[in-house]
Parts: C-alpha cells; structure tokens; sequence
C-alpha cells in the first residue's frame, strides 16, 4: 500500500475482529490488539503483498505496575517494500503466557529472550527460554518498575573465601531522587495568555 | 570395534581478542567444523534502559555514547530525533549540518575499527596501524567540538551543545583530502590480497530472503544486494539535501561486507565535504528557552534567563505524554530508539534498538557448517561492539 491510510483501512477491512484500534501518528501506524491474535496479525502483515511487513524490528514491554493489565506487550514492524513502519501492540496481565513468534520471525528469538529476561513474561512454544543479559543465576526482572535501581545484590571478591560472592546491596548513602517538579505553575494571567498565544500559533 | 565419538564443546572468549569485547561463545565442533554455536551475552550489561528511566531528558544523552562507544554521537542521535519529534520542535539548520558532519565522522571512526580489526583477525597487522593514525586524528575533532574523544555528549533536543570551535571546520576539510590515499593504500593493502580473499570470499554469506528474516540491517543487509539505507529512504536531518550513494553487495559474504565499509567511508568523505561547504553561520540550537540552556552571558544580565537554566538544570524539560519510534542508520545499522514519555522529565521507558544484537543472534545460522577458524572472521564482518549489544 503506498499511503498509511490506505495501508490502515486494507489492515482494518482484512483484520477486521482481530485489530481493536488503529491510529496514526508520526507518520507510523499503531494497532492494538488481543494476545490471541498475535501471531494472525503477524502473519498477515508478513505475507500479504500489500503490506509486507518483513522485518520485525524490535519486541518490547512496558511495565505499567498500577494497572490491572500490567504488561503492554509492543511489537515493531518494517517493511522495506513500501516504507513503512508499524507497532502492534496488546496487553496482559502478570503471569499471562503469550505465544512466540519464533516461528514466524526467527529473529524474534533473543528479543523474546530479552522481553523474558527484562520483565519476566513468558512466550508459549519459545526453543529456547533462557535469561540472555543478565548473569548466570540472576533473580528478578530489572526492567519492571517495582524493581529497584540498585538492584538487590552485589557481586565482590571476597580475601576470605577466595572467591566470587554475591550478597545484599550495602548503599553508603540511600539513592536520592528529589522531587523537582513544582507547584506552582505560574499566575493566571500569564498562563492565559501562553494558551492564547499557542491559539493564534 | 567401534569407537565412540563425542563434539567438542569450546569456549571461545570471554576473554579473547577476536571476540572485539566480551563474548562468550560456545562452540560444538565436530573436528574442525562448527555444529553449533551458542554466543552467552550480557558479560557488559550495565542496565542502561534502566538508569535512563531515572534520569532527565538531558542526562540520559551520556548513556548514549556508552553503548556503541566507537560512533558515540549516531546514538545520541536518534534519542534527539525521538524529542524533537514529540516536542515538535525545529532544528537550525546548521546544527542539523554540524550533526550530520559528525555522524558520518563516527561512521568514518566504525568502519575503520571494523575494517582494520577484521583484518587483524585474519592476520593482517599493518591496516591497523595505518587505520588507527586516522581514528585518532578524527577523535580530536571530536574532542575539539565537545570536549572529550569518546563520550561526546554533544547532540541536544533542538541541535548541539555548542557551536563549533574556530578553524574546526577548515582542520576537518583538510581531512577530507588526506583521508581518501589512506582509504586507497587501506584498500592495497587488502583488497586483492590473496590471504585477506581466502579467508573472506564465500565466508558467513547471507541470502536477501534470511537478512530479512534475521532483521538484519545496515551493511549486513546491503552485503546480501538489498539497497536499503534510512539516510535515503526515511531520511532525518539535512540528509535529503546532500547527494550520495548507498554501496549494495552482491553475494553477501564478508569479503563483500568489508568491501561495501570501504566504499561507504568514502560516501562519508564526500557528504562531510557537502556538508561544510553548504554550512553558513547562523544558531546551533533551538530559541526555545524551556528546551535549550541559555549562554553565559545571557544569564548574568536577564532573570528569565537564570530562572531557565536553573529550571533546566535541576528538573529538566517536560515531554509531553507520546509515543514513538525513530531510527536512525547507525554505521553498525538501524539504531533505534522507543521513547516512551508522560508528561514529566523523566522517560517512562526507553527502549534501545541496537543493530549488533540481531547481528550476533544469527551467529549459529551463519556459523554453522564453517571451519572455526572462520569464526573471527565472521564474527568481524558483524561488526559487534559490546557497548550497544549488552546495553
């Protein structure tokens, strides 16, 4: 398809249970759907000849901790043919099991790897689910937002032992985060004259 | 009687010089053949998706020059671009020239890396000593510019940090006419040489169908004839207006990737040429004083100035709540960056697309069936640096 919008209505006619909500911004296509659509979806947009969408680019995660819905899984698509790109995205729960689309995309592989080593979210019928960043024996999912920036553990070499041991983070001095974000957001009068200048803009 | 016959598992790094960082690579060798290979990564993981969502717009750039450290401003490069787009905010037009100099000058100091280490791998020594005269050379321009030779932290939301020093501009033009004859006497040195084809043609090829498939991109895709370059087909900054060309292969092995490195860096050369010559004196940076610090001088005479720099300084800049991906043609490929914001200054996430990790992940496909002395050099033409694979 050469426009997005073409692409968007031949995806939402073709798709039509299997897409929830497409929109268009910055000049790439977002599309939500179900978990269980995942791998249609992928399918469809890697072999119809109208969207060819060959590459996956990246899968992600992002950790929205105070939602039911805890995960939102994102999948980044390109295709080279028509230059384009688009993001597929769903949501799930903490310990939904979402299939793999190892067999589709073989390089969906490691970045399933990653996704499961991040965030701790398992893939269905993965070769190989094994952490790929993080250490041997590693516990805890990094990327997830209830997990803290120093991490639970720290490695050293211990003099005593004669070796490499692994115990509790002992901070000298706790992380600080100030709270920078101010209050006050200006007088009235002048916040009424930015909106309208934005207006006029 | 028969005799029981078991593969050999080695360990191939983490500690090895061909490794080009620390990579543990198990191999199953039946004899000298590779069966399989299994890379274990992450010996450099530093968490840094992690510490960005902790930090400030403007404090998270450093973190960029830390993954793919021998191009440190391409990735800076793509978390502006992502900014600037959910700020929709211009650029000045010379800043857009300044980043596209050194974005190809970080793609010029890669693919000598890479070009003169592939080499030595294969057991050529001289390239990279000629080579590295010329990185050097290139990291004091960057030094010159920004202050360090390596972490640069120099490209801005809405343009660069600074303008750039007096005499830069003619020291970098006259690089553009010595560079060239090193690229030449780099070529003699390798191009027909009998050692440097025996061990690179028909080595690691790789069809356009599974470059797809693999999410190659970069001059692993460009190796295998798919003319595929976002500086042309998605281009950002000023790259519509200058004239190159994007170096395709034809049989996608490694003899063919180094060959498409060599003809790019001279693509550099000339687009660093355009570049300087199309430059015309004019802001570095956005006028917008809630994105970009004020100069020195403006704060000692104009409150409004003070109250910026000291707002920018401790809160940061707010994005408002957006979504998107941007990339940018790295010279290891597509690096991409997908910023997630929310309306405060810090990024809610953000998520780094390095090109050497879908790189390395083909390993055991490309690998499979080679000789383990073809390992180096496979694993040279991929161009992995650690920095941007393990984050």
């Amino acid at each position: 398809m050469k426009s997005l919008e073409d692409l968007e209505k031949k995806i939402n006619s073709e798709l039509t249970t299997k897409i929830n909500n497409t929109e268009i911004k910055h000049n790439q296509i977002y599309i939500i759907t179900d978990k269980e659509d995942i791998i249609d979806v992928a399918l469809f947009l890697k072999t119809n000849p109208d969207t060819k969408f060959r590459q996956l680019i990246d899968i992600t995660v992002v950790d929205y901790p105070e939602i039911n819905q805890r995960f939102e899984v994102v999948y980044l698509f390109l295709s080279h043919e028509f230059n384009q790109r688009l993001i597929v995205k769903y949501s799930i729960a903490e310990h939904e099991v979402i299939p793999s689309l190892t067999s589709i995309f073989p390089s969906a592989n490691w970045m399933e790897r990653e996704v499961f080593d991040m965030y701790g979210v398992s893939f269905k019928d993965h070769p190989d689910l094994r952490r790929i960043l993080t250490d041997y024996g590693f516990e805890g999912h990094p990327l997830r937002k209830d997990f803290p920036l120093t991490g639970h553990s720290e490695v050293r070499y211990s003099e005593d032992q004669k070796k490499v041991i692994s115990e509790p983070v002992k901070l000298e001095q706790n992380y600080r985060n100030f709270d920078y974000e101010s209050p006050w957001e200006g007088t009235k009068y002048i916040k009424e004259e930015i909106e309208n200048n934005d207006k006029k803009n | 009687m028969t005799k029981k016959i078991k593969n050999l598992n080695l360990n191939f790094g983490p500690q090895h010089p061909a490794a080009h960082g620390v990579l543990r690579l198990i191999l199953e060798l039946d004899g000298e053949v590779v069966e399989k290979a299994d890379p274990h990564i992450g010996l450099l993981h530093r968490g840094t998706e992690k510490l960005i969502e902790n930090k400030t717009y403007m404090q998270a750039v450093p973190y960029f020059d830390r993954l793919d450290y021998v191009a440190p401003m391409n990735q800076e490069h793509a978390f502006a671009l992502a900014i600037e787009k959910i700020l929709k905010i211009d650029v000045p037009i010379r800043a857009q020239y300044i980043r596209v100099i050194f974005c190809e000058i970080g793609r010029i100091l890669s693919h000598i890396l890479n070009v003169t280490t592939q080499a030595l791998d294969v057991g050529a020594l001289t390239p990279s000593l000629w080579g590295f005269e010329e990185r050097e050379t290139l990291m004091t321009f960057y030094e010159r510019a920004s202050g360090s030779r390596l972490h640069a932290n120099y490209f801005r939301a809405g343009g660069v940090h600074q303008d750039l020093p007096k005499g830069l501009d003619e020291d970098i033009a006259k690089f553009c006419e010595t560079f060239p004859k090193v690229i030449n006497d780099l070529e003699s040195l390798l191009t027909d040489n009998r050692i440097f084809k025996q061990r690179n043609v028909e080595i690691g090829v790789v069809t356009k169908e599974d470059a797809l498939d693999y999410s190659f991109s970069g001059v692993m895709i460009r190796g295998s004839g798919i003319p595929w370059d976002l500086r042309k087909s998605q281009p950002y900054d000023c790259y519509e207006d200058l004239d190159f060309k994007i170096p395709v292969g034809k049989n996608g092995d490694c003899y063919d990737r180094y060959l498409c490195r060599i003809e790019e860096m001279k693509e550099s050369v000339s687009i660093i040429k355009q570049c300087l010559y199309k430059m015309e004196v004019g802001p570095v940076k956005s006028s917008d004083g809630k994105i970009s610090p004020p100069s020195k001088a403006e704060i000692k005479q104009s409150m409004e100035a003070l109250i910026h720099h000291f707002k920018l300084f401790t809160e940061g800049y707010r994005v408002p709540k957006d979504e998107i991906y941007t990339a940018v043609e790295a010279p290891k490929g597509e690096f991409g960056v997908y910023l997630i914001s929310d309306g405060s200054s810090k990024p809610y996430k953000c998520k780094i697309r390095a090109p050497g990790f879908s790189h390395l992940q083909s390993m055991d496909y490309l690998i499979k069936g080679h000789m383990l002395a073809d390992v180096p050099a496979v694993l040279g033409s991929l161009d992995i640096v650690f920095g941007e694979v393990d984050r």
